[in-house]
């Protein structure tokens, strides 16, 4: 899967409640979520974002609570990868439940800045900053993790264990 | 080389005699927990996955308790639709309101939290069950669907880190000041992936309700889960609640830790989080002058009966300042009443508390109590992240019950000394 876009940098511990405030969470509808996503940190975020788009962070990206609407408000908005140092638990679960790719990547998250053109290779893990002709390489993900991830996520994972799908 | 209890837990439900940190497992889930803001996700992916029932009628439960009672429209819709799921599902453990209290006072109080049970529950908070030697841990929408489609889930064995508690504690000082001075100390990243245990004489001293409040922030620092070895005290509070059979792990002498952190707790004060993380911590003397404009006494780390009789000590007799608004939310109605029979919800009363039904709605930020621009609360709850009360430009500092009264009455983030 090949992604190709823009960068959104942010700092260490961007947590879920900045991502998509609880005051929306009285939906669950992704495209309703989007446009709200990170206005707490970067209210320009939401106007400005293209499809395609990167999130790089440093440590932490997306702690705090369990809402999978963080990772599905990122999703909607039309983000086509986080890339970071290092994910809170929930978040990296529920990003990789829901098939929104996710690095772990601290060279990546050093050399790339806000604005950056990136591309990514998810399958292999490799990430072009095309601005600045750096190449850096992401962490592997343990083989059962790809395992879901090449399912399309949890559900579809889930419908060929119970036989439903 | 032994296992840690946790280790063990996830052998057990996995059928291994042994696992290691670093290991995937797959594992017998004992509870599927969710509440109205997450459930309606976990329903649609649950549909989508296409089956009938869900895996054990008794093994789920759902409790409406974030913006319930409905805050409007949308929240009702919410609500609405996990009613007429758990129904449609027979679910045995769904909570009216009116039953319903904050999930995480509520299921152990109803004995649906067991020690060396694995849970899962669509609700960071979920850890508060590793003060019963449960792994019980956080997990979003769509783990919550796939543990209800199939009662498992995957789990990554996490390494251990062993905290030990010694020494006599301070006046004040409670379960909510040595998470928060533990946060304070290795960050809101310090556990990352791992499992706490909290160990030592403080915590074997500890009461039930001091143990929930240090394993709900848990996850304040990252952590997987935080677990307290069942002891007299768990089964204390565990035998006439228990819906179930529960087994009793517990660490072996020479299980393997990641780490050992040892603290003497007589040199921790009450602690204060500054805004805007948990892990932003000072001692009560260190706070300088903080005005505050509200209140909040309540919430899944301290709603419990033990947290308002602090709360009500420090209060009795005395009155909050004239600009500030105190907010208490009991966790469940059985702690309700309870505090109605010892009479503390006339301190509160007289002290001019609101006191609310339970609900989460002040703690992130989603109804009775929000913050405006510029405000700033003192409260016992958990998290202290920007916007987390309310406007993205209002202040929450973290404290526990007695703080949280005092500061109520002087105005400001005082010790219960000065009022």
């Amino acid at each position: 899967m090949d992604i190709k876009g823009k960068v959104w940098k942010y700092g260490s511990d961007v947590d879920t409640d900045v991502i998509i405030p609880a005051r929306y969470l009285n939906t669950s509808v992704p495209k309703e979520l989007a446009k709200h996503c990170m206005e707490d940190i970067d209210e320009n975020f939401v106007d400005n974002v293209n499809d395609g788009d990167l999130i790089v962070a440093e440590d932490n990206f997306g702690c705090g609570s369990s809402r999978e609407h963080a990772p599905l408000a990122i999703k909607a908005a039309g983000v086509s990868c986080v890339i970071a140092n290092s994910f809170a638990r929930i978040f990296y679960r529920n990003s990789i439940n829901i098939g929104l790719p996710i690095l772990e990547c601290p060279e990546a998250v050093a050399g790339i800045e806000t604005g950056d053109e990136v591309e990514v290779d998810v399958d292999s893990g490799v990430i072009k900053n095309l601005t600045k002709g750096q190449e850096y390489q992401a962490a592997a993900f343990p083989e059962f993790m790809q395992e879901l991830i090449d399912a399309g996520g949890l559900v579809n994972y889930v419908k060929k264990k119970v036989g439903t799908a | 080389m032994g296992m840690t209890m946790v280790e063990k837990i996830l052998a057990a439900h996995s059928g291994k005699d042994k696992v290691k940190p670093g290991e995937l497992v797959n594992a017998k889930l004992d509870m599927v927990l969710g509440n109205d803001v997450t459930t309606p996700v976990a329903v649609k992916e649950f549909a989508k996955i296409g089956l009938d029932k869900v895996f054990d009628k008794e093994r789920v439960a759902i409790v409406p308790d974030h913006f319930a009672p409905n805050k409007d429209i949308n929240s009702a819709e919410q609500c609405k639709m996990i009613r007429e799921f758990a129904h449609e599902k027979e679910i045995k453990n769904y909570f009216e309101i009116g039953d319903m209290g904050i999930e995480h006072c509520l299921l152990p109080e109803k004995g649906l939290a067991l020690p060396g049970d694995i849970i899962i529950g669509a609700d960071s908070h979920t850890c508060t069950y590793g003060a019963l030697g449960a792994l019980a841990t956080g997990v979003g929408s769509t783990d919550m669907a796939a543990g209800m489609a199939t009662g498992e889930a995957w789990f990554k064995v996490p390494e251990t880190i062993k905290f030990v508690y010694n020494g006599e504690l301070q006046k004040w000082v409670s379960g909510k000041d040595l998470i928060l001075y533990t946060i304070g100390d290795i960050g809101v990243d310090g556990a990352l992936y791992k499992s706490m245990e909290f160990t030592g004489e403080v915590i074997e001293n500890f009461s039930m309700d001091n143990r929930f409040t240090m394993s709900n922030m848990a996850i304040e620092a990252g952590g997987k889960c935080g677990l307290i070895e069942p002891d007299q005290t768990t089964l204390e509070y565990v035998k006439d609640r228990a819906q179930r059979e529960y087994t009793v792990y517990k660490s072996d002498e020479d299980a393997d830790y990641s780490q050992v952190i040892e603290y003497d707790v007589s040199k921790i004060e009450p602690q204060v989080a500054f805004p805007h993380l948990p892990e932003n911590t000072k001692g009560i003397s260190e706070v300088g002058d903080i005005k505050i404009d509200q209140s909040v006494i309540g919430s899944c780390t301290n709603g419990r009966i033990e947290d308002l009789r602090v709360a009500a000590e420090v209060l009795k007799g005395k009155k909050r300042a004239p600009h500030v608004r105190l907010i208490i939310f009991p966790g469940t109605q059985e702690i309700y009443r309870q505090a109605m029979h010892e009479g503390l919800v006339d301190i509160f009363l007289d002290a001019g508390a609101a006191v609310s039904t339970p609900t989460c709605g002040p703690c992130l930020g989603g109804h009775m109590g929000i913050l405006a621009k510029g405000e700033r609360a003192i409260a016992t709850t958990n998290r202290n992240f920007v916007g987390r009360m309310g406007h993205p430009e209002s202040e929450v500092y973290l404290s526990n019950p007695a703080i949280a009264a005092a500061s109520a009455v002087a105005g400001k983030i005082v010790s219960p000394e000065e009022v």
